[in-house]
């Protein structure tokens, strides 16, 4: 198991877990949103074969309501 | 006759702009876009919320091949804030036309004028069109013109306050002087807020706020649409000039 943090949250998944995949665990839609992995920005075509790690911050957005 | 608003050569049906913050729910916020035809609206980006199970998402409510997204950097209180917030609005779907908006102070969100113009800076070079929230003071709304911004959007009053414009005068300056889309960003109480941006000679006007917290904000969207529209006819018109006096308007030649 890795633990890593995901929007701020303390999570574990299993090792060599791809961001797809998490993407997947948590039904979230890839086209909706944008990924930050320790900071930097993961281009979409990329979460397939990005794994994650130990200690990994992992940031998952989307757009929400705002003026 | 034509008279599209146009930002970074490329062209909007309507010269309304709406927030899509503080509605109920997504379908209010739906249904207000609608009725105030506006073809760009804003969205803030933030973080996913994973563990709600619905995850229902703006984005399923709004038709993105008729309503430009407008990512915001709402909240930002620095320079690098804002562009990490774009960056990665870009990723989501390539989105180049944003808004920039540096906060600056936590009461008034007053834009701090110092991190926008760095950020606008960069965001320039990195290939965004760029559409920046800024103070109605002319010195800057030039920089910003001359850093490359695709659009000022100068505030009327604080953000979300109602108050309207509360400088004319200065609003008018920055109008007179623009080379770039001039827009009213913040502050819009009414739809007579909107109007009197309009006959000024604005370009454009953004509204979150008075729409959402309207008790049928459905109804005061279609509101807002007219008085721009308005507005704008207004401006194309050129007013009459103000007299000091009354003037008759039936002649006296004829009087009984």
């Amino acid at each position: 198991m890795a633990k890593i943090k995901l929007n701020g949250k303390n999570i574990s998944i299993l090792e060599d877990t791809s961001l797809l995949s998490l993407l997947e665990k948590y039904k979230i839609d890839r086209k909706k949103i944008a990924i930050e992995l320790n900071g930097k920005i993961v281009q979409k075509n990329r979460f397939q074969k990005t794994f994650l790690k130990n200690m990994d911050r992992v940031e998952l957005v989307h757009f929400i309501g705002g003026g | 006759m034509s008279d599209e608003l146009i930002i970074s050569k490329k062209k909007y049906k309507s010269r309304l702009i709406i927030g899509t913050g503080k509605y109920k729910n997504f379908t209010e916020t739906a249904k207000a876009i609608k009725e105030s035809g506006a073809d760009i609206v804003t969205v803030a980006v933030r973080r996913v919320n994973i563990t709600d199970k619905k995850k229902e998402m703006l984005t399923d409510y709004i038709d993105t091949k008729k309503i430009n997204l407008l990512p915001n950097t709402a909240g930002c209180f620095n320079s690098d804030e804002a562009l990490r917030t774009l960056r990665l609005a870009r990723e989501m779907g390539g989105w180049r036309l944003v808004k920039l908006e540096v906060l600056g102070d936590k009461k008034t969100l007053y834009p701090n004028m110092v991190e926008t113009l760095k950020a606008t800076k960069v965001l320039v070079k990195e290939g965004f069109k760029v559409m920046v929230y800024c103070t109605d003071d002319l010195i800057m709304t030039k920089q910003l013109e001359d850093l490359g911004a695709s659009a000022v959007m100068p505030l009327a009053s604080p953000i979300g306050s109602g108050q309207g414009i509360l400088n004319k005068i200065n609003l008018s300056i920055i109008i007179e002087q623009a080379k770039v889309p001039v827009i009213v960003d913040a502050g819009i109480g009414t739809p007579s807020d909107a109007c009197i941006a309009m006959e000024l000679g604005c370009d454009g006007v953004l509204v979150n706020s008075a729409i959402a917290y309207a008790k049928n904000p459905i109804l005061m969207s279609s509101a807002f649409k007219d008085s721009v529209v308005a507005g704008r006819k207004a401006f194309l018109s050129k007013r009459m000039k103000k007299n000091f006096f009354g003037i008759a308007s039936s002649p006296r030649e004829g009087i009984i």
